[in-house]
């Protein structure tokens, strides 16, 4: 080591990592220099320590214990409904989510909360950028997790880089082997945790390791450990760049008020070697701040070099920052040269003036409306959701029966949803036809104005209904509006449907 | 066939030597992936050959290793089905019909078989929904030939009506226009009568005449006011339902020439469950009584 070096960025590493460290040439670098069609090249991030290191490894931890632990929450319905907190029941054709309670033909509250969610990411991005990416993005913190892994296993970067190249011996073998088997470990559990929000979660736990679970379960097992290890082992930073819509239209979000990593160039530049100064003089003079060690690229799970401006490829993890600081330690010079900034803000420190920061813009402030808008939608659709529900379908066959007296008759199949978890009686009743009478098929109740409909709890209860007309009501109508009226014996709750009643129409 | 080989100056590729007006194909093999995966499908058929029916011979075909054929399948499956129902099925057979109807579970499989069995043997002539036509009664409304108690259309069903089954529903119309009994005139006031009866007549003289005729000749089995009888299958003309038509030229013909329609007995072709089954699904499409 002689003195034109730059100091190791990282205290812990060791002599090869420093030398690994300098040759770090951002992936676009050397796909460059290929021809057209290039295979993928190897990231082999560097281990690295600091503030934003710090809070991935939060956000990871809070990520994953989110993911296991929410099947296991329970949340009281009574006895007729299942009392995990957030449950898929496919079978039972309901969602459950906390308080709330989804049914099929309810599934816009599935839209509306992915609309809700698009948006936040939307507001969040324009505010402070790519945190979703850096930060929560499945992709993100598995590829996070199993680059630990692997970096536990095989070592370091550079110890990495080494194995790469070396050929098969036993050593490398073993530690192969070793990080595979602790891959598919990993996603083993990604994938059995995932089907725990599709059936009651201890169960499943307890069927899935006993045996009894169904093919069903073992396949999208399978399917999600398969997933998992290809996407996070394998794929990485290739999902983000090429596979993943999201990073092609951020830019839409994105102005020069959001926070995003920056590269400070007016500071960095003219970047070289600290090179050993004659005593007296300045070895900063004439020259930047960025020492050329490429510890931002060594440590950049895209592959890029953060120097080159903002791109695509850029996750906005912060890890060059991270990196780049801790070099800024070393050499004495003021941390930040890589920092979470505004490019409106770097356009003033260029200049010398002091950095503005607008959080209240047009973007912001639209993607906050949208926001309050479709949340306050949401809201007053849920607490203002019906427990009962109506639907009726005419018979076409007959469209109408003429009954002895002259009366016109006609059928209807009625469907009745309870969405309480209590049994309910409701009253049926028509309106807009003069002296209309109601009769249920099967039942030996005689016509008349209303009629009682029971139902099961959680369920959709299936009548029969016939509508019994006196012919002067619809002499000369073919069809008539008719509605249907639902109503609870008990509590709040009405429903009703509109529907036609045909006649002969003479 | 190319005689040497020749590469191409640009990629260093392979050219097939195959030339269209100076251009040449690159000789560029498929991915190794692609021809494992064809390969793996070319074997995994070698191995469906074997294990199904997969080959035809002579005499039919191959058997394969395990015995397997849809029609097998199938089989099982409709066994299955019966095993599933044969629990509801004996607990039909041993109810009576009022039982049936008071038992909502009974009553709801009784209705989904009977809607199925409905659908296969008596839509072609009472429609779907029992609507009818021309000649088949309506059975959604509330007016019955033969009667609309449970056991009126169970009769029904079971020995059908004018056929060769000894138990079957039996009456005749005389034709009293062909057989000479009543004259023209006569059938047209009849029939101006019977209009009467549903309000429809224009001629008052000849309700009056056609009344007298009534009288002797029809009241016995249609009754006083053409109400008629469920026990003599004699239709009721009062209502404003009727089977041929009720316009006065179909009622004149069915006074000429009667009419008589016929429906098979169904015991024998379907079991008595199932005939309970579909008794109960006619009678809840409205009309029973
Ligand atoms: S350039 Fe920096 S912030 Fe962007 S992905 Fe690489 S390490 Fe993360
Ligand atoms: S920006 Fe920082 S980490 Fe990157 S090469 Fe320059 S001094 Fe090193």
């Amino acid at each position: 080591m002689d003195g034109t070096s730059p100091p190791d960025a990282d205290a812990s590493a060791n002599k090869a990592g420093h030398v690994a460290v300098e040759d770090a040439v951002s992936t676009k670098v050397q796909k460059a220099a290929a021809p057209l069609y290039v295979s993928r090249i190897k990231v082999h991030p560097k281990d690295v320590k600091g503030l934003y290191r710090r809070i991935k490894w939060a956000v990871l931890a809070l990520c994953l214990a989110v993911y296991y632990l929410a099947p296991f929450l329970r949340w009281d319905r009574g006895p007729t409904a299942p009392d995990q907190a957030i449950l898929i029941d496919l079978p039972g054709r309901k969602a459950y989510f906390f308080m709330i309670e989804i049914w099929p033909q309810e599934v816009y509250f599935l839209t509306g909360l992915l609309i809700l969610a698009a948006i936040t990411l939307f507001l969040v991005t324009s505010l402070f950028g790519r945190l979703w990416c850096g930060y929560a993005c499945p992709q993100t913190v598995w590829t996070d997790l199993f680059m630990w892994v692997e970096r536990k296993i095989e070592g370091d970067r550079n110890a990495r880089i080494k194995l790469d190249a070396a050929p098969y011996t036993a050593e490398k073998i073993v530690k192969r082997t070793l990080k595979h088997a602790a891959w598919i470990g990993i996603a083993l559990a990604t994938g059995g945790a995932w089907i725990l929000y599709f059936d009651d979660a201890p169960t499943v736990v307890r069927d899935v390791f006993t045996g009894n679970a169904t093919l069903t379960q073992y396949f999208f097992i399978g399917m999600f450990t398969a997933t998992t290890y290809t996407l996070a082992g394998w794929a990485r930073e290739q999902v983000c760049t090429y596979m993943c819509p999201w990073p092609r239209f951020q830019g839409a979000m994105l102005d020069d008020q959001s926070y995003v990593v920056t590269y400070e160039d007016w500071r960095g530049e003219k970047r070289g070697k600290l090179a050993k100064a004659a005593p007296g003089v300045d070895p900063w003079a004439g020259r930047g701040d960025c020492v050329d060690c490429n510890s931002c690229v060594a440590v950049c799970p895209t592959g890029i070099d953060i120097r080159d401006g903002q791109q695509l490829e850029c996750i906005g993890c912060g890890l060059c920052i991270d990196a780049c600081d801790a070099v800024m330690d070393k050499v004495g010079r003021p941390r930040g040269l890589i920092r979470f900034d505004t490019l409106a803000n770097q356009a003033c420190r260029a200049k010398g003036e002091p950095a503005t920061h607008k959080f209240v813009r047009p973007r912001t402030l639209i993607y906050a409306g949208v926001l309050a808008f479709v949340g306050a939608v949401m809201l007053v659709a849920l607490l203002s959701r019906a427990t009962v529900e109506l639907n009726v379908l005419r018979d076409r066959a007959p469209l109408f029966v003429t009954l002895s007296d002259g009366n016109i008759r006609n059928a209807y199949t009625i469907h009745v949803l309870n969405k309480t978890h209590a049994p309910r009686d409701f009253t049926l009743a028509v309106s807009g036809l003069q002296g209309a009478v109601l009769g249920v098929a099967g039942s030996d109740v005689a016509a008349a104005p209303v009629v009682t409909l029971a139902a099961k709890p959680d369920s959709v209860a299936t009548y029969r209904v016939f509508v019994t007309v006196p012919s002067q009501s619809v002499r000369g109508k073919a069809s008539s509006p008719v509605r249907f009226d639902l109503k609870p014996r008990e509590g709040r709750g009405h429903a009703d449907y509109d529907s036609v009643f045909l006649a002969p129409g003479r | 066939m190319p005689t040497k080989i020749e590469k191409d100056e640009i990629t260093g590729t392979e050219t097939t030597g195959h030339e269209w007006d100076g251009i040449k194909e690159l000789n560029t093999p498929l991915p190794k992936w692609w021809l494992w995966t064809f390969y793996a499908t070319i074997i995994w058929s070698i191995g469906y050959f074997i294990v199904y029916p997969a080959w035809p011979t002579l005499s039919g075909n191959t058997k394969g290793m395990l015995g397997w054929t849809q029609r097998i399948e199938i089989a099982q499956r409709l066994e299955e089905a019966k095993t599933a129902r044969a629990p509801f099925v004996g607990r039909i057979e041993k109810a009576s019909l009022d039982q049936i109807r008071s038992s909502p579970d009974l009553l709801n499989f009784a209705m989904a078989g009977g809607r199925s069995v409905f659908a296969e043997n008596c839509v072609p002539c009472h429609g779907a929904g029992g609507s009818g036509a021309k000649g088949y009664p309506n059975l959604a409304d509330d007016s019955w030939v033969w009667g609309g108690a449970l056991d009126d259309i169970h009769t029904t069903i079971a020995y059908g009506i004018r056929n060769a089954n000894t138990q079957s529903r039996v009456s005749q119309m005389p034709r009293f226009g062909a057989d000479g009994v009543l004259n023209a005139k006569q059938i047209d006031d009849v029939a101006e009568y019977v209009l009467s009866l549903s309000k429809r007549s224009t001629n008052a003289d000849a309700v009056k005449r056609g009344e007298t005729v009534f009288s002797e000749n029809c009241v016995a089995c249609h009754q006083e006011g053409g109400v008629g009888s469920t026990d003599l299958g004699a239709p009721n003309l009062a209502a404003n339902i009727w089977i041929y038509g009720g316009d006065k030229a179909t009622i004149v013909e069915s006074v000429r020439n009667s009419r008589a329609g016929s429906m098979p007995a169904w015991t024998g072709r379907l079991d008595d469950a199932t005939i309970k089954m579909l008794a109960v699904y006619v009678h809840a499409l409205g009309g029973g009584k």
